[in-house]
């Protein structure tokens, strides 16, 4: 007990901010009871790390986030041989660390990943729970706290950005969406004080965007860009430039869909 | 208005007027129904233009009478120049009779009566004698250049097209100034001048290009412009897509027609001018807004039983409902909404001498939607109180308001309802529709469709039969060899034009060629472990490190490099090459086909993919019955993409529907041969799977999916592109969320590039 905590760092402190959207709170508990590997799944911005986020800190776990990219390679998840003064030194990837240690490791956006890269997961998520740390010549035996999850967009239409079946087979999932009107409206209010009357407005003008979606528009609005305009509204900008600036300008460039959303702020904010 | 056409209410006269026998003598014209007319005419002029104008009218009539044109110009020179004179005043009468003396020196002169038909009405749309002057300018030169001529210089026949802009004009100038009316005119002059029969055509806007051009010409807002805009609006507003269908008002002056809903779509104007400070387009949102409002909440009534008056007064409560709910949706739209919306003044309409009750039904109206109405009237506060009591329980309904309309009408009732002359001013409202959709007569016959089966067949070559099964999702079963397919080799045609066709999107190509060369990252391969390379290998580097240090043998290779790859992914393009196909591009203005539209894209694609190597084949599909599906070899995937299946391409014909599960059974076949870690079926049509065989719309829709299904279990994807903008439903059920709908067809050459890009990107 004494030992001192290696992922202190990565714990989290304060209760984050997350509003159930169904009964996945219970479900991600049962899962971790298990230590099975998870997947969440959903358009951008829905709330899926804010999710894992509130479940590390509920579990009182430490929570190791990677981003991550086509750049990345397999020796930035395991770890690698540095240089220094002395000679060589061994630095463990966030993978292993979390392994070692006993975290959540959550890979973020795991299709953006080489294919080669994200198949050293594998051996984590079956019943060995072992990661074999090629260069090092040692087998990680995963800490019992260690779990891990990614999350995935399915929204991308490319079929080259799809997980391998191999990979997909091997995580229980979670399946999220926009929340619903009044959870999003309330999501709006609590993490921005915005007008509680204006909040529903924001949300219409979200509807109306997703709408458009595979019309033009090849993402709705997200949860998040709306949180963006609230917290904008609610230190008093327009709501007319509030929302051009956080749910317009970022999303689209085709004239006649920022014409129409133009015109949706209009009808909705006299 | 500078001024209006209508003459005041000619006066009762004496019988005969001495006076009036001298002027008679001054005309000094024997036609019979000059003289017959004259007594009236002539107390009817002495009216309007007072007596000291009176002599030169005389005179001019005088002229006329003896040019040899017969007793017409005469005639209407008599009745309308007092109009004209009233309008542009006297001084416009020595500009007509000097390009009178001018067009007699042409063959034209026989124009004149037409010319003097016109002239009042002409007038007013002009407003000014400048403006007279200039338009008399304008005839002098198409009656110059489109007289057929020898040599240039002697015209030897009338022109056709003079008397056409002349019967014309007033319409015509309703819409466009007169500059915009020259601009036209002088395009017609210019482009047929060796064509007088379809010159004549032109002036008479019966040719398509002739009517495109004076569209151009209209000032306002374009509903093909914001088409696109404005169905995005109807999507994101209301999820409600519908069709959007223009009318024309420039060719109809008689009947303009409202704004109305069918089966078919949402039938607007083609143009709207601003108005009232308020946009075209925002005209054009608030019409879409109201129809679509009346398609959420609003219910059809049985007509029969229901009055005239009753209907009306129905209407107008309904109409002020669903634009309660508009406004209480979207309160941004109030501006506009009471902008447009007429504000009769409450004294205006008298009731002891004609009909008030648009007038009363439209301030009912106004007092719902506008708080600050200030009308006076007890019961029209009343109602409007009664109807936002009834709106403050919910959105209520079509058949309560019908039920306060009837109350409404019965407490209202003036005696003067019914009689003929009806108070009109400030009554129509402008983004509204005419209703018809709210009444349905129980007695009438349902139309019943024919099924209308197009285009020949087009000549089948040699050809293999294959045979496939098809799903019956009833019995949840396949049928066994349900379908026979026939393959062919498509006939060819000239691989030039397909060559020209990229041409013609020059720029298009460029914009590709750059993304095609940044399209690396996926197909990129690290290669580890080099002698040389780009960057340093950290982890050999190390390795080496290590071995130096230990002095032992250090590898030198420890550098790394980046190397292409080819993307290891085959493709199979799927071409919908139903009738439907052949159809001109809807809205577009050249009567190019959706086919060829297709043609393009293909060709673009096409050429795209070469570039990036993937192996590709492309072939059509249509049929007609499941003993007949047909399969169109285009491209094969170990043909080079030259001239062979360029020529296929460029000869595709449209014809026949659109089986489409059996297409993708067979193109999914040749594509599974295909060694490669992706396989992607593209899929490009513009409606659902149908053939005339089978009427459950529901049966190939289910077998496509199956289809679709079987081919994903093989691994191949399909993604659908689409053409039908109100595909979403059918397209969705078919390929989950594969697919791809383009709204503006006209873009297709960039749209379908574009979407295989990011499909593989
Ligand atoms: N259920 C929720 N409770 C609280 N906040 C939420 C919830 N859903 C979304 N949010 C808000 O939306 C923002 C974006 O959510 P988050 O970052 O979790 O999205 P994401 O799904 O991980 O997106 P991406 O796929 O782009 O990473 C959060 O910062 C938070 O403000
Ligand atoms: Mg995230």
């Amino acid at each position: 007990m004494v030992q001192s905590d290696v992922l202190y760092d990565y714990r989290v402190h304060r209760e984050p901010y997350y509003r159930p959207q169904g009964d996945e709170i219970a479900l991600f508990l049962a899962a971790y009871k298990r230590r099975l590997p998870v997947m969440v799944k959903g358009p951008t911005g829905c709330g899926k790390s804010r999710f894992v986020e509130y479940m590390a800190w509920k579990l009182g776990k430490p929570l190791l986030t990677v981003a991550c990219n086509e750049d990345m390679t397999a020796a930035d998840l395991v770890g690698r041989w540095l240089l220094d003064a002395d000679g060589t030194r061994w630095q463990d990837g966030m993978l292993t660390l979390a392994a070692r240690h006993g975290g959540i490791c959550y890979l973020d956006e795991i299709v953006e990943a080489r294919q080669d890269s994200a198949v050293v997961i594998h051996p984590l998520t079956d019943h060995r729970r072992q990661l074999p740390l090629d260069k090092k010549g040692e087998l990680v035996q995963a800490h019992p706290d260690f779990q891990l999850v990614i999350s995935y967009n399915p929204g991308y239409q490319s079929v080259m950005k799809d997980l391998k079946q191999s990979t997909k087979q091997r995580f229980t999932a979670f399946r999220f969406d926009y929340p619903s009107a009044e959870v999003e409206s309330e999501i709006l209010v609590r993490e921005t004080s915005i007008d509680p009357e204006l909040a529903p407005r924001l949300i219409d003008l979200a509807t109306s965007a997703r709408r458009l979606k595979g019309h033009g528009l090849d993402e709705g609005i997200s949860t998040r860009l709306l949180v963006y305009a609230a917290s904008l509204m609610a230190d008093g900008v327009g709501a007319r430039q509030a929302c051009r600036m956080a749910l317009i300008d970022p999303l689209t460039d085709d004239d006649d869909i920022r014409a129409t959303l133009e015109h949706a702020i209009d009808a909705l904010f006299p | 208005m500078p001024c209006s056409p209508d003459s005041p209410v000619a006066q009762e006269t004496p019988d005969s007027d001495p006076r009036t026998e001298d002027w008679r003598r001054r005309l000094d014209c024997a036609f019979e129904p000059v003289q017959s007319m004259f007594a009236d005419g002539l107390t009817a002029a002495r009216e309007q233009l007072g007596e000291a104008a009176l002599a030169a009218y005389i005179d001019a009539a005088r002229l006329l009478c003896k040019l040899g044109r017969g007793a017409e110009p005469v005639l209407a020179f008599l009745e309308g120049w007092p109009t004209v004179c009233q309008c542009l005043g006297h001084g416009s009468l020595d500009l007509v009779l000097t390009w009178v003396r001018n067009i007699q020196r042409t063959p034209n002169g026989d124009v004149l009566g037409a010319f003097f038909q016109a002239l009042p009405a002409t007038a007013v749309a002009l407003g000014s004698p400048e403006l007279l002057a200039a338009y008399l300018d304008l005839l002098m030169e198409v009656a110059q250049q489109s007289s057929p001529s020898i040599h240039r210089r002697h015209a030897i026949l009338p022109s056709r097209a003079l008397p056409e802009l002349i019967r014309r004009a007033p319409p015509l100038l309703a819409q466009v100034n007169l500059h915009g009316l020259r601009e036209w005119a002088r395009h017609g002059l210019r482009h047929y001048a060796k064509n007088p029969e379809r010159q004549a055509d032109y002036f008479a806007l019966q040719s398509a290009d002739s009517r495109a051009l004076f569209q151009s010409q209209r000032q306002g807002t374009l509903l093909r412009a914001h088409e696109r805009q404005l169905d995005c609006s109807l999507r994101a507003l209301w999820g409600d897509p519908v069709a959007l269908i223009s009318y024309s008002e420039a060719f109809d002056q008689l009947r303009r027609p409202q704004p109305y809903a069918d089966a078919n779509g949402f039938h607007l104007p083609d143009l709207r001018v601003d108005r009232n400070g308020v946009s075209g387009l925002d005209q054009y949102r608030l019409t879409l807004a109201h129809l679509a409002a009346h398609r959420r909440y609003t219910r059809a009534l049985a007509a029969d039983n229901v009055s005239p008056f009753q209907r009306m007064s129905i209407e107008c409560l309904e109409d002020a409902r669903v634009d309660t709910l508009v406004l209480k949706r979207f309160p941004g739209l109030r501006k506009p909404l009471l902008a447009l919306h007429p504000r009769p003044e409450e004294e205006a309409c008298d009731p002891t001498r004609e009909s008030c009750i648009r007038h009363r039904m439209t301030m009912l109206s106004r007092a719902i939607l506008d708080a600050d109405h200030g009308y006076r009237n007890p019961v029209t506060r009343q109602f409007a109180e009664l109807f936002h009591a009834q709106l403050r329980q919910g959105p209520s309904d079509t058949a309560s308001m019908a039920a306060l309309a009837k109350e409404y009408l019965i407490a209202s009732r003036q005696p003067s309802d019914a009689f003929a002359q009806v108070y009109f001013t400030d009554t129509e409202v402008p983004y509204r529709d005419d209703n018809r959709l709210l009444w349905y007569f129980t007695d009438l016959d349902d139309e019943s469709e024919d099924h209308t089966t197009a285009a020949p067949p087009p000549t089948a070559p040699a050809s293999l039969v294959h045979h496939y099964p098809e799903w019956d999702y009833v019995t949840h079963s396949y049928l066994a060899d349900w379908v026979s397919l026939y393959e062919h080799l498509h006939s060819r045609g000239r691989a030039e034009d397909i060559e020209q066709l990229l041409h013609r999107h020059t720029g298009l190509v460029k914009r590709l060629e750059r993304i095609l060369a940044q399209l690396t990252p996926q197909d990129r391969e690290r290669l580890r472990h080099q002698e040389d390379g780009s960057e340093l290998d950290l982890d050999w580097a190390v390795r080496s490190w290590i071995d130096h240090r230990c002095r032992r043998n250090a590898d030198t290779r420890i550098n790394q490099s980046v190397r292409q790859v080819r993307r290891d992914l085959a493709v199979s393009l799927l071409l919908d090459l139903s009738a439907s196909l052949g159809d001109p591009v809807q809205g577009g203005s050249s009567a190019q086909s959706v086919l060829s539209l297709a043609q393009e894209a293909v060709a673009v694609l096409a050429w795209a993919i070469d570039r990036l190597g993937d192996p590709f084949a492309i072939a059509g599909f249509h049929s007609n019955t499941r003993h007949e599906a047909r399969y169109w070899h285009i491209k094969g995937f170990s043909e080079a993409w030259r001239d062979e299946p360029r020529a296929r391409l460029a000869a595709l014909e449209a014809g026949y529907s659109t089986r489409m599960g059996v297409a993708l059974r067979h193109a999914g076949h040749y594509l599974s041969g295909q060694k490669k870690d992706k396989r992607l079926l593209l899929i490009l049509t513009d409606g659902q799977p149908a053939d005339i065989d089978v009427s459950d719309p529901d049966f190939l829709i289910a077998d496509t999916r199956q289809a679709v299904l079987e081919l994903e279990r093989d691994g191949i994807l399909c993604h659908c592109i689409s053409l039908d903008p109100h595909a979403d439903d059918y397209v969705r059920k078919i390929f989950g969320k594969r697919f791809s709908i383009i709204d503006r067809v006209e873009r297709l050459p960039e749209k379908l590039p574009e979407i295989f890009l990011t499909l593989t990107a």
